[in-house]
């Protein structure tokens, strides 16, 4: 109900005014952010919260009898219920919070990963896949002896070929780390079905939630993974916290992997109990102000409504296409403004005969910030697309259309700096 | 750092690059790569005792990367090895006449950075520390 509200009552400008960030310039222009898949920016709402920690009741978590580190403590845990609720997991005890995305997949890679996977077993992961859901299976393969396998991409370069998972699902692999939003193309993968798949075939199921959870509705439980991953930094909230979604049985049964303060229960000068879930997983004083700025994001958010964030950067995607479409020289990746449903608000795109790292130097010049290079999916880039490096334009909830027609005259001015057409 | 990176003869050394290509016989040569852009460079020398009688390069890359290559490349003919030895930062941004600023200036590098190491490893070298921090 209330979201439905908030969805006729979509006010950009609105929301572009509590975050101070958008109001500067770059350059001598007006700043124009669009590489949110890198990273997002922030509302007031999360830097005053990060700052009215640290001014009012910075105190350490768990064991403070007085005032503050109560609130502290309290503070922390219900960002956890928050996010708990923001994915559809079943408890705050199902929520592990790491540094980022890459630190969560890392977790799963050497506890889970180094307590089950034997020599010779197969890990299943795609072609599309950022290197923070790559190099940790490479590495989990080379160390215990495992296959490291990939779900190829179909012929339009865009999607998972179905056919491909199927093949590869007959290894019985005992792993499938799968991203559901490509940071290059923007697709998302139907990791429901893929999850299904995996499921039948007895594989334990990670889904690489990045580019997802900052953009669209996630239920974990309605998904069936058995993992998921997420950055604070990319949906409104600070760097230096992420978290880690696992089933409670699956997380109760894995040994921690970082080891220290906070995650015991019991310690002897011979033997270790470790503290209940989640807690056994976070060794150490966390990123307190982090969670708290974190939970404050999913405030932020859920005051929005992840589908109204979700149908505002349909139109703005749709929106660009249609006009880069209309662009001579340029070419852009993956799905098309027909399939919207299966595409998120990331456009990597390349103009002919300019480098992107040229084009973003440009688009620099005139107050715009996007991304060049291989955005982390180096063998996705360079062996599937075929290219050394893309530019990227990535959307979120405060971006505007006359920000893309920015970027159009951007793209004209790379054109006539570099004579092309 | 706005468009003034990308002066006339930035674009023209970009579009037509001067001593592009492979040399067959050549007395030393040295391939690099920019894993964070992608760059690619193979730079040639021919020799007459330690002067550099022909120079080429072969690769992709940016704007900024090719034209530093070309114009370094005009630079260095007729230079001795140790002449090659002393060039820095400070020499290549006097060649292109600009400072790319901190998030070009590996572009700007990558040339001479790897007509160094040719060099060092002709002479059998270890390349020095500065010539490794381009």
């Amino acid at each position: 109900m209330k979201q439905d509200n908030m969805h006729e009552t979509f006010d950009v400008e609105r929301i572009r005014s509590d975050f101070p960030i958008l109001s500067t310039k770059m350059n001598g222009k007006p700043l124009v952010y669009l590489d949110n898949a890198a990273t997002s920016q922030k509302p007031n709402q999360v830097i005053e919260s990060i700052s009215n920690y640290y001014r009012t009741y910075n105190a350490n978590i768990h064991r403070g009898i007085y005032a503050i580190a109560v609130e502290a403590t309290d503070a922390y845990v219900d960002s956890k219920v928050k996010l708990a609720k923001l994915v559809n997991a079943k408890g705050m005890e199902e929520i592990i919070y790491t540094r980022n995305t890459t630190e969560a997949i890392n977790i799963v890679a050497l506890g889970w990963g180094g307590a089950n996977i034997k020599q010779g077993d197969h890990i299943l992961i795609t072609q599309m896949e950022h290197h923070s859901n790559l190099v940790p299976w490479m590495l989990l393969a080379r160390r215990n002896g495992a296959v490291l396998d990939y779900v190829k991409l179909d012929e339009s370069k865009s999607m998972l070929d179905m056919q491909s998972l199927e093949e590869q699902l007959e290894n019985e692999p005992k792993i499938v780390a799968v991203t559901h939003v490509s940071n290059v193309l923007g697709t998302i993968n139907d990791v429901k079905h893929i999850t299904r798949k995996a499921h039948d075939h007895g594989a334990v199921v990670l889904v690489d939630g990045a580019q997802s959870a900052p953009h669209m509705q996630v239920d974990v439980q309605d998904i069936g993974c058995d993992f998921f991953t997420l950055s604070s930094h990319k949906m409104l909230g600070p760097t230096g916290i992420g978290a880690l979604y696992g089933k409670f049985d699956i997380l109760d049964k894995m040994d921690p992997v970082l080891s220290g303060g906070d995650m015991i229960k019991s310690v002897t000068f011979s033997d270790v109990t470790w503290n209940d879930l989640p807690w056994k997983f976070e060794a150490g004083t966390p990123d307190i102000a982090g969670g708290i700025g974190f939970g404050a994001a999913i405030d932020y958010l859920n005051g929005i409504g992840m589908k109204s964030i979700r149908d505002h950067e349909k139109k703005i995607t749709k929106y660009a296409l249609e006009k880069l479409s209309g662009i001579k020289h340029l070419k852009t990746y993956g799905l098309g403004k027909e399939d919207l449903e299966r595409r998120g608000g990331v456009i990597s795109f390349s103009i002919d005969k300019v480098h992107p790292h040229d084009v973003s130097q440009v688009f620099d010049s005139e107050g715009i910030a996007i991304r060049a290079g291989h955005h982390c999916a180096m063998p996705l880039v360079e062996e599937i697309l075929g290219e050394s490096a893309v530019s990227r334009i990535s959307f979120y909830l405060y971006n505007k259309e006359s920000e893309v027609d920015r970027a159009a005259q951007a793209v004209e001015l790379v054109k006539k700096t570099f004579k092309v057409g | 750092m706005a468009l003034d990176l990308y002066a006339e003869d930035i674009v023209s050394h970009y579009e037509h690059p001067h001593n592009a290509g492979v040399m067959k016989d050549a007395d030393a040569s040295f391939h690099n790569y920019n894993a964070s852009c992608g760059d690619d460079i193979t730079i040639y020398l021919k020799l007459d005792k330690d002067k550099i009688t022909d120079i080429k390069f072969k690769g992709t890359g940016c704007a900024v990367s090719v034209a530093s290559a070309s114009m370094l490349t005009d630079f260095a003919k007729g230079k001795s090895l140790k002449d090659v030895e002393g060039m820095n930062v400070k020499t290549i941004i006097g060649i292109i006449g600009i400072d790319p600023g901190p998030a070009r200036l590996k572009c700007a590098t990558l040339s001479l950075r790897t007509l160094k190491e040719a060099v060092f490893l002709y002479e059998h070298k270890e390349a020095d520390r500065e010539t490794k921090a381009l």
